[in-house]
């Protein structure tokens, strides 16, 4: 058990230093030790791209971070409503969970076509005027993209809600109807408080997804129009394996995860900060 | 049990060796159908030699397989031999001393006698020593076009690049899209290098790509191949397809008049059961200058410890180049073979074409042997960002063009 | 007709429901409201399940169609003539390289990379949040820290850094090294998730065990892991997907082509670059490599609807 802590220990940190350190260096092809000072930086940060990358992130961290929490947690409170057929829905919704995104993306890029999906079918049944056309148009693509996020990523979310419904009490409810309250109003009121832990792990499972957000945008847009859809993750990999320049996408690899640790340390002093088993 | 397992296995090794049969593992991203046929006419004659192909195929092109054997180097356990582009993409690896140096197998086959054109085999040469055995060319210079979508249009299929956009009206009268252009970086600035060398012509495209000569990309040449390009944008308007094969489909059905793609889209052609010439058209060069340029595949075998291995190595370098390996690979594969005395089994319009151009010499170097992939890379963007934003005008593009090509490598 | 079945069967269903609200005090709450209620629910869920299944529901169609008919582009229309041949192809037929046999090449390479990888992780992050939550001990709150960050790291970055600590251990292109990083890609996310579930359990619980003397590993049997099967189930979930799906580590540390995970055979059907692209194969692929997880997701249902009952007894 140890030794595992142990590795991942090792794996993390030792990964992460020497991510760093290369990040300083004129690595190509190959990590060599070539030191290159802030060169690295001075060009990632002079890059639109890489703006456009940031921009696009917060944009998308932010409506998925939301999305996900209110899509997640509705799911999960409707399935928990005692229904018919709830391992069907709950299948139903973690499936595109299970599905490899290089086909699902391709999917989602033919029913988001104009030409092939959605528009197209409106338009047949009569409603000429009917447009929707998400991934070529720069300005909204990056919703075109939520579309197919949130179909992927909520299932998890909502199990995980599931779990923390089912970990509540039946008195409470019990209580609850006792004291005339809502349902509504009981789930905002009393569950959701008693579910904050929950709230917490979906959070930075939530967040740690869209810093990482790659494969969808790979399949769905490959970045375009343009550059309009890229993200960070991507520029990562493109610099590295694309473009053969590992010091570039070290360099763009560590910016994020000082943003990451800009985030997380506040954060982690809250968590800690409240000793509840103490 | 467990022992005698051990045993009998390690007899079988022994009595393998003795014969002097090795396994090679092999990795290449080759994995669709008429790759797979051709990779298996690879193994097939190396099997023959009573040796044993190990097939390691990564599919995704470069950007997948390329960490993964890199991967493998770093780890200490490499692929006997692996793919790569020809061109600068292994000159790290080679500088690092982790390849196998092919020169005596090269000298002994001939090769600088026989492999056509001379260039390919420069892209495996570093100080005078060569790396790389080429196996294949496949060309972007070519230009698809529907002849379908022009019959409907009610105009002659162009035969340049003039007649092409002077007939886009028309066309789009008729409710065709002129160009069809998947929404990926390379197939934009796939079709911009096309452009670039069909209406600039050779020297002024290799003053850029070579020479990284910043004044020849505001030159007079390449002024006007912005401009083209900036109309070429207008002309691919109205089909929004991300995959180069989805722009293909519209060309077969007709939706679209024309697409700027490598030799590798006449594999769709065929599957869809079109015929070369009758149901569609191809011209290389934009039917202005014709020139092939000469990209392709080729294979490095890293260093390895084992003398054995290593004479296997160099014995395989030998059998892919041999005139037999050459036709039925690149026969079943649609590319051209990289030697010129030999003759495909099977060749339509479109490839005799190419074999014609190879023929006359009328050739220029691959892009990828010029540019660094890491130019390649801010290129693609670049020019995608153009692509795609109508407020970003052809001496926009033509300025910061400039500065990526005065920066590079 | 079927939605008025349905909601005359969940009406049905909610019956104990009624009975209590009525009993509330301003006793208002006759079974109109209630049905409409339900309306709501089922409405809202049907809505949804439509939203996640419409891609299914292309793929599915898509599968069954001959390439000219899918070039033909009408992506919702379901299949002129039905062909099995996809399926039959992407699991057994299909080319990558030279082997042409399918999916079912590397399927049982997979199960082998999979089982391991999913009990250790499950089990180490279960201890680790048990220890977290309940075991303050020194240097928990460094651990974690870091932990966390490691769920944010772009695993691709670390790429080329675990190939040298694998070599350097030895352990480079083995079943064992492949394992071990999986389990380590899985602790941060898994270590949280059971980090923060348990620490929702009342802690008189805990105290009150430790009282009568039982130690770490037995109030970890005894106590809290009868409790917690929802969130081991989640924790399976993520794992078997994740462990399932992944591609890059697989074909990056395991070092001989024959051991290779199913995901290399689904990359090199669906991912040819230059190649041809038959969409109903890769169609059938995906769907046929979800299948696993799928049949998880299913299985573990069961478990879901114990936690329930697990979660009455520390009332």
């Amino acid at each position: 058990m140890l030794p595992l802590i142990f590795t991942a220990m090792v794996i993390f940190l030792g990964g992460t230093l020497w991510t760093v350190v290369y990040s300083f260096t004129k690595s190509g092809l190959l990590p060599r030790l070539t030191w290159d000072g802030l060169a690295q930086y001075e060009r990632l940060w002079s890059s639109r791209k890489w703006i456009v990358s940031i921009e696009n992130l917060a944009i998308y961290g932010v409506f998925s971070l939301i999305g996900t929490l209110v899509i997640g947690f509705t799911l999960a409170a409707l399935l928990d409503r005692k229904i018919r057929g709830e391992a069907v829905f709950r299948s139903i919704f973690l499936y595109p969970f299970a599905l490899s995104f290089i086909v699902t993306g391709l999917v989602w890029q033919w029913i988001l076509n104009p030409e092939l999906g959605l528009q197209s079918v409106m338009r047949d049944l009569g409603w000429q005027s009917f447009t929707f056309d998400p991934l070529n148009n720069p300005e909204i693509v990056m919703f075109g993209l939520l579309i197919a996020g949130l179909w992927q990523g909520t299932g998890l979310i909502m199990c995980i809600m599931l779990a923390g419904l089912r970990g509540i009490d039946e008195d409470i409810w019990k209580a609850a109807r006792v004291d005339g309250i809502g349902t509504v109003k009981t789930y905002i009121r009393i569950i959701i408080p008693m579910m904050r832990p929950v709230f917490v792990t979906s959070l930075v499972l939530i967040a740690a997804g869209i810093v990482k957000l790659y494969d969808l945008v790979v399949a769905q847009t490959s970045g375009g129009p343009g550059i309009s859809s890229e993200v960070p993750a991507k520029y990562v990999m493109t610099a590295m394996f694309g473009g053969q320049n590992l010091g570039q996408g070290f360099a763009a690899s560590t910016m994020m995860l000082v943003m990451v640790v800009i985030i997380l340390i506040p954060w982690a002093y809250l968590e800690f900060g409240d000793k509840k088993h103490g | 049990m467990k022992l005698s397992i051990k045993l009998l296995s390690a007899t079988a090794i022994c009595a393998g060796t003795t014969a002097g049969a090795v396994d090679l593992e092999v990795m290449h991203w080759w994995t669709s159908g008429g790759e797979a046929a051709a990779v298996s006419k690879l193994a097939e004659a190396w099997d023959g030699t009573g040796n044993k192909w190990v097939d390691g195929a990564i599919a995704g092109g470069g950007d997948t397989a390329r960490p993964i054997m890199v991967s493998r180097i770093i780890g200490g356990d490499p692929p006997a031999a692996f793919q790569f582009n020809h061109g600068r993409q292994a000159e790290e690896l080679i500088e690092a001393g982790l390849l196998l140096d092919l020169t005596d197998v090269a000298e002994a086959e001939g090769w600088k006698d026989l492999v056509n054109p001379p260039s390919l085999l420069d892209a495996c040469t570093i100080d005078g020593k060569i790396y790389c055995a080429p196996v294949n060319i496949h060309s972007w210079q070519w230009m698809w076009l529907s002849n379908a979508a022009y019959e409907k249009a009610g105009v002659q299929v162009p035969t340049n690049w003039e007649e092409f956009t002077g007939s886009a009206q028309a066309l789009r009268d008729a409710d065709i899209v002129p160009l069809a252009v998947g929404g990926q970086s390379w197939q934009e600035k796939g079709a911009f290098d096309v452009m670039a060398l069909a209406l600039a012509g050779k020297d002024a495209w290799l003053a850029v790509n070579q020479d990284k000569s910043t004044d020849a990309v505001m030159g007079p040449e390449f002024t006007r191949v912005f401009e083209e390009f900036g109309a070429a944008r207008e002309l691919a308007k109205g089909l929004n397809v991300q995959d180069w094969n989805q722009a293909t489909a519209a060309v077969i059905n007709g939706t679209a008049g024309a697409q700027i793609m490598g030799d590798w889209a006449q594999g769709e052609f065929a599957i869809a059961g079109q015929v070369a010439g009758t149901d569609y058209s191809c011209l290389p060069g934009l039917g202005e200058v014709a020139l092939l340029d000469t990209g392709g595949d080729a294979f490095y075998f890293p260093v390895n410890d084992d003398p054995e291995i290593t004479a296997a190595q160099k014995e395989l370098a030998a059998l892919m180049l041999s005139p037999d390996v050459q036709v039925s690979f690149n026969s079943a594969k649609g590319s051209l073979p990289v030697r010129g005395d030999v003759n495909l089994t099977t060749v339509n319009d479109c490839t005799q074409k190419g074999l014609d151009l190879l023929a006359e010499g009328a050739l220029a170097p691959a892009l990828t042997t010029l540019l660094s992939p890491d130019t390649v890379t801010q290129l693609n963007d670049l020019v995608t960002e153009f692509w795609s934003m109508p407020a970003m005008t052809a001496a926009d593009l033509q300025l910061q063009f400039a500065d990526i090509i005065g920066a590079a490598d | 007709m079927a939605d008025l079945a349905m909601q005359n069967a969940t009406a049905a269903m909610t019956q104990p429901l009624g009975q209590t609200l009525a009993a509330g005090p301003r006793g208002r709450k006759p079974k109109k409201r209630l049905s409409r209620a339900n309306i709501i629910v089922y409405g809202t869920l049907f809505v949804m399940a439509m939203y996640y299944a419409l891609p299914l529901y292309v793929m599915i169609v898509t599968s069954l169609k001959g390439m000219p008919e899918i070039r033909m582009g009408n992506i919702f229309a379901p299949p002129l003539e039905i062909t099995f041949q996809p399926w039959v192809k992407a699991w057994q037929e299909a080319c990558t390289g030279i082997n042409c046999d399918g999916l079912s090449r590397g399927f049982w390479n997979s199960v082998r990379i999979l089982i391991p990888s999913v009990i250790l992780s499950v089990a180490i992050a279960s201890v680790n949040g048990y220890a977290l939550s309940m075991w303050k001990f020194k240097g928990s709150e460094v651990f974690f820290t870091i932990l966390m960050i490691g769920a944010f790291i772009p695993y691709q970055v670390m790429l080329y850094p675990i190939v040298i600590l694998l070599r350097e251990a030895g352990l480079y292109g083995s079943l064992t090294g492949l394992v071990l990083v999986h389990v380590a890609f899985g602790m941060p996310i898994n270590t949280l998730l059971f980090r923060n579930y348990f620490s929702s359990i009342p802690e008189e619980l805990f105290k009150a065990a430790r009282v009568d003397g039982a130690g770490f590993w037995a109030i970890f049997f005894k106590i809290i892991l009868p409790m917690s099967l929802p969130i081991c189930v989640v924790a399976l979930i993520i794992q078997v997907t994740g462990i399932w799906n992944d591609f890059l580590f697989g074909v990056t540390y395991i070092s001989s082509p024959d051991r290779y995970p199913m995901t290399v055979q689904l990359n090199n059907i669906v991912n040819s670059v230059q190649g041809v692209k038959e969409y109903n194969v890769n169609m059938a692929a995906t769907l046929l490599t979800g299948l696993v997880p799928l049949v998880i997701y299913f299985a573990s249902g069961k478990l879901f609807v114990r936690g329930i009952a697990a979660g009455a007894v520390k009332g």
